[in-house]
């Protein structure tokens, strides 16, 4: 017996462009959120249903730095 | 059935995709006047003006759903007929549509100060930033005119470049409307830091030189000297294409809260810099904000809204309550706001002070209205949330 493959939404996001600024978090709380010294810390692997606000979050980046797959 | 998106930003992209996302599956034509493909702006007067200009670099990845879109660019629309249908361009080709997209931006404003013209130079396209990268170089005197985010990021950027930079000003303090006398003046005092001189509450009364600009007169008779001017004293919306066709074209182009433009004689919607459109979280007056967000905000609103009427539905008439933010990066710091700040009557700094990290909230009677960070970004979360509430 198999593993049935979950569909995943995959992000990578690139750290030599990421400022900081935060706009992906609003879009995708789930995923991308804010620590205290203001990095970026998100999860690479979501669930498909989360594609939408992904892509979201992709399209309001000022620095254009989240790649989704 | 065809859409014609006049205008190849960040506002026509987002619509094209928009529209596509709201089931349009008919061809999309996008007419630009600059020669590129959509692409990042903000960079141009920071790190692409200080490291080279690459506009291949600076695209927007474009979604698959608009590899089908015929980009028609370094051509300009001339004019609409909306009662025919048709968008004609400089170079005489007429584009029949069934949905239009206004989406052409705006361009810098222009004094009309006497004096040689050589010398003066905007900052508002990669064109332009390719020239300005040349001439912003170690001891060149540089003179901006404007002390608002483009004058004042242009001014940091030039500075790192090694040059001697002055910023005239008819204003106060820099950035004073967006943030107000007691931060402005916070960030004068950095950029002072950094070598910037200041010259507050003049303008510049003449331009002098044989065949090019050599040296500027302000209105109190001080005369600087000047190798490069920057104009940075605010924007003009690109309408003229639409004269004609009986619209609103008061600072923009007026669209209700599905950024429809109102006329009987075609299906129009407006985006970006350009499109005049209420907000419901700030009192649901029609402004235009410049922010870089809202090209993204109002194109997916507008693209749904075409869609929709291209189908024969009735589009969505909830409200737009988008959240104006924008941010600066002058020297080693991060501005940020959300919200209006600069509709504000109340200022309180609430944490910091202005020469440090800090955050800055903006009132008036409706409540909290804008919020301000300097070096803050994660702490502004829970502010955005209580600005996004007032829906």
């Amino acid at each position: 017996m198999t593993a049935p493959d979950i569909p995943v939404v995959t992000v990578y996001v690139d750290r030599s462009k990421c400022q900081g600024y935060g706009q992906c978090c609003f879009e995708a709380e789930d995923v991308f959120h804010l620590d205290e010294d203001g990095k970026l810390v998100y999860v690479a692997d979501s669930d498909i249903s989360h594609r939408a606000d992904i892509v979201n979050a992709a399209d309001v980046c000022p620095m254009q730095a989240i790649t989704v797959s | 059935m065809s859409v014609v998106i006049v205008g190849a930003g960040l506002g026509g992209l987002r619509s094209a995709e928009s529209l596509r996302a709201a089931g349009y599956a008919g061809p999309i034509t996008v007419v630009g006047d600059e020669p590129y493909l959509p692409y990042n702006r903000p960079p141009l007067s920071k790190e692409a003006l200080a490291g080279g200009i690459d506009v291949t670099g600076l695209e927007f990845r474009r979604k698959a759903t608009v590899e089908d879109v015929d980009w028609r660019l370094g051509c300009h629309a001339a004019s609409a007929s909306l009662a025919d249908h048709t968008v004609t361009l400089a170079d005489g080709t007429v584009l029949p549509f069934d949905g239009l997209v206004i989406a052409s931006g705006i361009r810098p404003r222009r004094l009309p100060i006497p004096g040689p013209t050589e010398g003066r130079h905007v900052l508002r396209t990669a064109d332009d930033a390719m020239k300005l990268r040349t001439l912003l170089t170690p001891g060149a005197h540089v003179i901006i005119m404007g002390a608002g985010f483009i004058g004042c990021e242009t001014a940091a950027t030039a500075r790192k470049l090694g040059a001697k930079v002055a910023i005239v000003a008819i204003d106060a303090e820099p950035m004073i409307r967006p943030l107000g006398a007691e931060l402005g003046a916070g960030m004068r005092r950095r950029h002072e830091t950094h070598g910037v001189r200041f010259h507050l509450g003049h303008s510049i009364d003449a331009f002098s030189g044989r065949d090019r600009v050599r040296s500027v007169a302000l209105s109190d008779g001080t005369e600087l000297p000047a190798d490069v001017v920057i104009e940075a004293v605010g924007s003009i919306a690109n309408t003229e294409w639409l004269a004609g066709n009986g619209l609103d074209l008061t600072d923009g182009v007026h669209v209700d809260s599905s950024m429809r433009v109102a006329t009987d004689l075609a299906q129009v919607v407006a985006v970006g810099d350009i499109a005049r459109h209420p907000n419901a979280l700030f009192g649901g007056i029609p402004r235009r904000i410049e922010h870089w967000n809202m090209p993204t905000e109002t194109g997916r609103r507008a693209g749904a809204t075409l869609a929709a009427l291209l189908a024969g539905d009735e589009p969505s008439d909830a409200p737009f309550t988008a959240m104006p933010s924008f941010w600066s990066d002058q020297y080693d710091y991060a501005l940020q706001s959300f919200g209006m700040p600069g509709i504000a009557d109340r200022i309180e700094v609430v944490e910091g002070d202005t020469d440090g990290p800090c955050i800055v909230e903006y009132h008036n009677t409706s409540g909290l209205v804008g919020v301000v960070g300097i070096d803050r970004t994660p702490d502004l979360i829970p502010y955005r949330k209580q600005l996004a509430a007032r829906a």
